[in-house]
């Protein structure tokens, strides 16, 4: 079943065109990776995915509805994405407050807040660190908890822009080990953007190869690596090609 | 007596004011605070939202506002005494009130100078709030009231920096209300100095009197005070900056 649908969508800024040509099906519940070389659009997709930009033409379909642009349409499909950013953001608080900031604007009751919040440290292995000064944090462990701060009121759709590139092997498991878990267990989907190859063969079920702003393969895992279509593709995945 | 006895003896009595709690000085303290303090918080209650709607919303006239602003925290404040003294002498716009010579008139001036640094201070704390932050905010589903929220709390203490460097020259300022409070005392001496209890005296004005009448011992004590209240507002700024 699908939850998003993008047809014949462009972005530009001024002159330059930032996507051009995108369609694109996302099914509910697979992990998509968006792969392709820095600059390649990866980002600016997953900002159109999350509401964040406007396309500059072509139409977003989001659960079977073509979001138009009210306010409250927009809030409500957004209520149900996170998006993580390369470098976590983190407010001028504690760990609890940091995490529990998504439910709160969200309404949860105190004791709601309190579970989850403790549910999601647990999952990320923050346990035990609620009261510390997020910007005491390491990376990793900030990046950690972005990522509790973004899942813990159970998204739909998880859009995470290079989550791992900052980060060290034993925090990018670490990472790796949660997107697996949630989307197990919540059956939650999950786009991510990445140029690491070793981690789209690890935990992507699809993926799209970007370039230059246009999606020029978009296939399951195995036939993205096995066979690819594309030539660009082939040497994309191949690591042969220069940019 | 040589200019050594001369300054020892001018602090050793300004000391003596001071421990004495001396009436007449008492109250110069008193209405400079009260004064600088009203001034400040009505400044703050204009010059915050100002601030916001400065930074977060886009209207007509915000350029225009926002050099107004930035025009304002240089503003002589012996102009600003000219302006509002000419609005309210009696023979001026706003002469029926009878606000001319009193506090109230002092804390229109020391509002219209202290407004636009607040502003000033205020938007700049509130563009450092990186732009990541609000982005966040709406990636986990906030909308525009949201970041306005999160932007206050991440900016919080540029924001009381801010009213605090208002307040500091609030109180540091002398041209503005040395002409629309007429640096009044009542008649009669009070602890063997000076007039009497100060009306529109302030720590400030006071100083420039005293001084040209020679009262050395009484207006080292005011410089005193002054000083002390000022280096304690600008420690307080720079704690709050620290644990920011």
């Amino acid at each position: 079943m699908e939850i998003f649908r993008i047809e014949n969508l462009m972005v530009k800024y001024g002159e330059k065109v930032a996507l051009k040509n995108i369609d694109l099906i996302i099914q509910r519940g697979e992990i998509f990776a968006l792969m392709g070389p820095s600059g390649a659009g990866k980002t600016t997709l997953l900002r159109i995915l999350n509401l964040f930009e406007k396309p500059t033409d072509g139409c977003l379909v989001f659960e079977g509805k073509r979001l138009n642009g009210t306010h409250t349409e927009k809030l409500n499909a957004r209520r149900k994405m996170s998006l993580l950013f390369q470098t976590p953001s983190v407010f001028n608080a504690s760990v609890f407050e940091n995490v529990a900031y998504g439910l709160k604007i969200r309404g949860a009751d105190k004791d709601t807040i309190e579970e989850k919040v403790i549910n999601a440290l647990t999952i990320v292995g923050l346990e035990g660190n609620e009261r510390q000064k997020a910007r005491t944090l390491s990376g990793g462990e900030a990046q950690r908890m972005a990522f509790a701060r973004a899942i813990v009121y159970d998204p739909d759709i998880l859009l995470l822009d290079e989550p791992t590139s900052n980060l060290d092997p034993a925090n990018v498991a670490k990472i790796e080990e949660i997107i697996m878990r949630i989307r197990s267990e919540r059956g939650t989907t999950i786009v991510f953007a990445t140029h690491n190859i070793r981690q789209v063969k690890r935990i992507a079920d699809r993926v799209g190869i970007l370039l230059n702003g246009e999606l020029i393969e978009v296939n399951s895992k195995e036939r993205i690596f096995a066979a690819p279509e594309d030539a660009r593709t082939k040497a994309f995945v191949n690591g042969e090609m220069i940019y | 007596m040589d200019s050594t006895d001369f300054l020892i003896n001018g602090i050793a009595n300004a000391f003596s004011l001071i421990f004495n709690l001396n009436p007449y000085i008492l109250s110069i303290t008193g209405v400079s605070l009260k004064v600088s303090g009203a001034a400040t918080l009505l400044a703050a209650l204009t010059a915050i939202p100002l601030a916001f709607a400065l930074s977060f919303c886009n209207f007509r006239g915000r350029q225009a506002l926002i050099t107004l602003v930035n025009t304002g925290m240089g503003l002589p404040p012996v102009f600003v005494g000219l302006f509002i003294f000419v609005m309210l002498v009696p023979a001026g716009p706003f002469g029926s009130l009878n606000w001319i010579f009193t506090p109230g008139a002092m804390i229109i001036a020391q509002y219209i100078i202290v407004t636009p640094i607040i502003t000033g201070i205020s938007i700049a704390a509130i563009k450092a709030v990186p732009r990541s932050i609000i982005e966040t905010v709406y990636t986990l589903g906030g909308d525009g009231k949201e970041t306005v929220i999160v932007t206050m709390k991440e900016s919080k203490f540029g924001i009381i920096t801010a009213i605090l460097a208002g307040l500091g020259r609030a109180l540091s300022e002398v041209g503005a209300i040395l002409i629309v409070g007429g640096n009044i005392a009542y008649t009669g001496s009070v602890g063997g100095i000076g007039e009497g209890l100060s009306y529109t005296r302030t720590l400030t004005t006071a100083i420039t009197l005293e001084t040209s009448r020679g009262d050395i011992s009484t207006s080292i004590a005011l410089g005193i005070i002054l000083i002390t209240i000022v280096l304690f507002v600008n420690l307080l700024a720079n704690a709050i900056q620290r644990r920011d």
